[in-house]
């Protein structure tokens, strides 16, 4: 916190504090929803957006930062529940242990994105998201025909013999507390150097390259959390609906999701994908419900989200909002000074920060 | 002594094009150093070659008495050259400051996960960057993003943040190009200024021959490809060759109102 960053105090302080004031109130409602509304129908949206916060966090934190856009999350989603459903059948995990079996999934998301992000990150922009898109398809493709992925009929997961209205309650717990963790590491992420790191490679990689940016190493180390994070929230879901199936858990739609609610949100922004998937989860699961209409309309409906986000709000909720707040509250004051008014300049050169420094001394690296 | 930065026989094709013939040239530590050539001579493709983002058909780049020919960007800027583009290249949608600790946190190793993620760094780093934004006069605009800034404004932030890890040698591609002529003066006193208080070694490609002679004291003339003369500003400017070739054709129509 150095003075430099806070010097229009006031203002930044208001709004930290209603900042600090609305992720409190947000904390507080997102615990007790489940005691409040009990009904397992309901505390299902619960679960299932909780799901999705994290997925779409997840998404974020490689994609929202670097502007990689991936379409091949599901390739984790779907090998976190597969992996969970394989260990579990074949080393007879039962129960809650089935849990245990978390941090494997991540582990399985994680290895998986080291060579596909080796292949991937190598080219940009519209390769790579036609890659990640190929990479998704093979894996549904192996899902279907490995003989240990139990073919089109998919995996069945143990039997947690929970009451519905518990049952419902405590993975909503699970999936808020992953949803939390995301979110966490997202924020550490973009206040990071590494997260400055990321978002310089999206401004430009070249130019972040030659300033000493080692952007392979910090996209793939990107992809990595994000296949873990993904991959982790995946077993979740299979634990919870019990069962996985290639055209389930390879989904082509759930990419498409995550990117809708991300751009919905503002993507980038740690608050923007969260928000995104808090809309549109839970609209998503209603008009699947509703009897009146086909299944399909909610895919309508969101693909009509979608061309009136891109058309009309292309930066998303979040950064469009926030330009609103700092255009109200500077009153249209100019932001910017001309280029003549360079100010006054410095009489002599700062001195080297280091004489002798790694840098100039030329350092073996 | 050998030479910081030097170059011998770099060639270089795209296609049917030669845009390196043998290009050699040498930069002395603590030297402001000038290469000029008419358009399309190779002066931006050495600079390209020497900083990694082209890898030449032939020839050896030498930083000291290190072969770094065909390294990553990355680790060109590791060893100590910094560059800046002809066309200026910011970072648009940070912010002023985070733009300058770009450079500065790629070049310090974090010692373990805690640092890589925790902000420590920063605030190591800032009180260099703000104190190299005063230096161009842009302190000001520190928390704005970067996109926002006037072509000046961000021709200024690209030579800080470069500087901001103080590399050993700065390559500036063309710091005049399309600035007005008080930016121009600007620029080219702070230049001065880092070469003469820090013994900043540069070296830089430019078409406003008064910037160049007034700055620079070793020139190198790149022609097709390759270097046809190299000494200080007086002895080039005279130059026989230099003249029929192109340069008193140039200077004519740089020196023009």
């Amino acid at each position: 916190m150095s003075g430099t960053r806070r010097r229009e105090t006031p203002l930044v302080t208001v709004g930290g504090a209603s900042k600090g004031g609305g992720l409190l109130a947000l904390a507080v409602a997102a615990v007790l929803f489940p005691l409040v509304f009990s009904n397992p129908g309901i505390t299902n949206y619960g679960v299932l957006t909780m799901i999705f916060v994290t997925a779409a966090t997840g998404w974020n934190i490689f994609s929202g930062n670097t502007g990689y856009i991936s379409l091949g999350q599901a390739v984790f989603y779907g090998s976190g529940a597969y992996a969970m459903g394989i260990a579990a059948r074949d080393w007879h995990v039962e129960g809650t242990q089935v849990f245990a079996l978390l941090p494997l999934s991540g582990a399985v998301g994680a290895l998986i994105a080291v060579p596909f992000g080796l292949v991937a990150l190598r080219v940009r922009r519209h390769t790579f998201i036609v890659i990640t898109l190929a990479v998704f398809f093979i894996f549904q493709l192996m899902a279907y025909n490995f003989w240990f992925t139990g073919g089109s009929s998919g995996l069945g997961s143990p039997f947690l013999s929970w009451p519905p209205v518990s049952y419902n309650r405590s993975f909503y717990y699970i999936a808020l507390a992953f949803a939390a963790g995301s979110v966490l590491i997202a924020w550490l992420v973009r206040r990071s150097r590494f997260g400055l790191q990321l978002r310089a490679i999206r401004d430009d990689e070249d130019r972040a390259r030659g300033l000493g940016v080692k952007a392979m190493r910090v996209k793939l180390s990107a992809f990595v959390i994000s296949g873990a994070i993904t991959a982790m929230i995946g077993a979740v879901w299979f634990y919870y609906l019990n069962q996985v199936e290639p055209q389930t858990g390879f989904n082509p739609l759930f990419d498409l999701t995550l990117v809708l609610m991300a751009f919905l949100g503002g993507y980038g922004s740690v608050s923007g994908p969260v928000l995104g998937a808090l809309l549109i989860e839970p609209l998503t699961l209603w008009l699947n419900t509703q009897p009146a209409i086909s299944g399909s309309v909610s895919e309508i409906v969101l693909g009509a989200i979608f061309l009136v986000v891109v058309l009309f709000l292309p930066r998303g909720i979040v950064p469009t909002g926030g330009e609103l707040i700092t255009k109200l509250r500077t009153r249209g004051r100019p932001a910017v000074v001309p280029a003549t008014d360079i100010g006054p300049a410095a009489g002599s050169a700062p001195p080297s920060p280091r004489p002798g420094s790694s840098v100039s001394s030329g350092g073996a690296r | 002594m050998t030479a910081l930065l030097r170059t011998e026989g770099i060639t270089k094709a795209y296609g049917g094009v030669q845009a390196l013939n043998g290009a050699a040239i040498t930069v002395e530590e603590g030297t402001v150093a000038g290469l000029i050539g008419p358009n399309g001579s190779g002066k931006t493709t050495l600079f390209n070659v020497i900083t990694g983002y082209a890898r030449p058909d032939a020839g050896q780049v030498w930083f000291r008495d290190r072969a770094i020919t065909g390294y990553a960007p990355e680790k060109v800027f590791a060893v100590g050259i910094g560059r800046t583009f002809q066309l200026t290249r910011i970072f648009p949608r940070l912010t002023v400051i985070e733009n300058m600790l770009v450079a500065a946190q790629a070049t310090d190793r974090p010692k373990n996960l805690l640092a890589w993620f925790g902000r420590d760094a920063w605030t190591q780093h800032r009180r260099r960057a703000m104190e190299l934004l005063a230096f161009v006069g842009i302190e000001r605009h520190a928390e704005l993003l970067a996109g926002s800034l006037s072509y000046g404004q961000r021709k200024l932030l690209e030579l800080a943040y470069v500087l901001v890890a103080d590399p050993a040698v700065v390559l500036l591609d063309e710091p005049a190009g399309g600035v007005n002529p008080t930016l121009i003066n600007h620029i080219a006193d702070r230049i001065r200024l880092l070469n003469r208080e820090q013994g900043k070694t540069f070296l830089l490609v430019e078409h406003n021959m008064e910037f160049v002679m007034g700055l620079c004291s070793t020139i190198t003339v790149l022609e097709s490809g390759a270097d046809v003369v190299s000494g200080p500003p007086d002895i080039v400017r005279t130059d026989k060759r230099v003249l029929d070739a192109y340069l008193g054709v140039d200077l004519a129509e740089e020196d023009a109102p």
